[in-house]
């Protein structure tokens, strides 16, 4: 068994998890502003 | 005496059989069996079971022995060692998927990412027993996700691909005995009783149309490594929205996705031979597999759970949709639908299960994306 690769693998955890929740975090935004932006187009 | 020679060498074969290689169709019979009976997964069971058969019979053919090519390793070759046969396999699915509930309640995207920890977390395990690029490859099995299974463990050039796709393809197909014992064990009745009614929101046809490209470029900028996997899908999206394509939708929802699915199964068992998979690595990448799955369920819920520490009274979230996230659809939707029901048949929480259950789709992609970035490839 290899415990020194938790000294690897963990920050990789880390990181992923922020990572997953920052990328999936821009694209709610977008996907609310392309919401608002295109209801107020087709109001027009 | 010749004619006694001749006839005894048409069963010289036999002398090449091995114990493993006949255990190998024990298990393709297994896949054939859990794909005819049990209705899991056949598209894909069942080609990988016969395939396991095929290429585990002394000096088969259909793989290459010595100089001459067998044609399950040309296909291998020609589709697996660049991952096109899954990315071909992506803009199918990218064209089944209907994100318009998903775009209505953005926000639940949130639990497609949270129902991705199983994967991070069974690469630290993973990482105790086997090399860094094996582990992230086992890894990925938590991404509920075939496709993106192949193309990561290609990608890093792990040597259990056979093991890993048998792995991802089960456990989807498992879901619903997997998931359930999950939920219970991380939920109270009383958050499980939780009712959230639907309000119906409404999308424009551009967001719908926009949203495969934003995505696309998003992923692409964070994690360029996932782009390949996030631009098929999302491509496959968009000859679906954008309405003028019709028949190019519907050949890539159906012949091109059956196709690929054909070849794709055959493909996998070429390297289920006995001499890569009757290992005792297979069983331990198998139950990392279930780590993988609990732990993306458990990731779901609790970050529900967290949520609702935050949330008014009126606003709390049944946890048990958090559960979804994962990229199996829509088994893991309904799992979570039914099991609300089974606590009160007035709580229907279908809309919201289907949601995140397709948020999971993205965030699977995304986060095998991710798993290569770290990487460094």
């Amino acid at each position: 068994m290899n415990i020194a690769s938790l000294d690897t693998t963990l920050p990789m955890m880390l990181v992923g998890m922020l990572g997953i929740f920052l990328v999936i975090g821009v694209i709610i935004l977008a996907v609310y502003l392309l919401n608002k932006v295109t209801h107020h187009s087709d109001e027009s | 005496m010749n004619v006694a020679q001749t006839f005894a060498g048409l069963f010289a074969n036999f002398g090449n059989l091995t114990w493993q290689m006949v255990v190998m169709w024990v298990i393709g019979g297994l896949l054939i069996y859990l794909g005819i009976v049990k209705k899991m997964e056949p598209s894909l069971l069942l080609p990988m079971g016969f395939g396991a058969i095929l290429v585990n019979l002394p000096l088969s053919g259909a793989i290459t022995q010595g100089d001459t090519e067998g044609p399950i390793t040309a296909l291998f070759e020609a589709g697996m060692s660049n991952e096109l046969f899954p990315l071909l396999l992506f803009i199918g699915i990218g064209a089944m998927i209907d994100f318009g509930p998903l775009l209505e309640k953005p926000w639940l995207m949130l639990f497609g990412a949270a129902a991705q920890f199983g994967i991070f977390f069974t690469l630290a395990v993973a990482g105790l027993f086997f090399e860094l690029p094996d582990a992230a490859s086992i890894a990925v099995i938590g991404a509920a996700d075939g496709p993106t299974a192949i193309f990561v463990a290609n990608t890093l050039g792990s040597k259990y691909l056979g093991a890993i796709m048998v792995a991802a393809y089960s456990y989807m197909a498992l879901v619903p005995i997997v998931q359930p014992p999950v939920i219970r064990l991380c939920t109270t009745k009383k958050e499980r009783l939780i009712r959230m009614p639907y309000r119906k929101g409404s999308v424009t046809k551009t967001t719908k149309i926009l949203f495969p490209i934003v995505v696309t470029i998003l992923a692409g900028l964070v994690a360029p490594a996932s782009v390949a996997l996030v631009g098929f899908l999302m491509f496959g999206n968009l000859i679906r929205e954008c309405g003028v394509l019709n028949s190019l939708s519907e050949t890539a929802q159906n012949v091109l996705a059956n196709l690929i699915t054909i070849v794709l199964g055959l493909t996998v068992a070429g390297q289920m031979t006995a001499d890569k998979f009757v290992k005792p690595d297979t069983l331990l990448i198998l139950a990392l597999g279930l780590v993988a799955f609990i732990f993306d369920t458990a990731g779901g819920v609790f970050f529900a759970k967290l949520l609702n520490l935050f949330l008014p009274a009126d606003k709390k979230i049944n946890p048990m949709i958090g559960a979804a996230g994962i990229s199996a659809f829509p088994m893991s939707g309904r799992v979570v639908n039914q099991m609300g029901l089974a606590e009160d048949n007035q709580n229907f929480l279908l809309m919201y299960s289907i949601s995140v259950n397709v948020s999971g789709q993205i965030a699977s992609v995304i986060a095998g994306g991710l798993i290569l970035t770290l990487m460094g490839m």
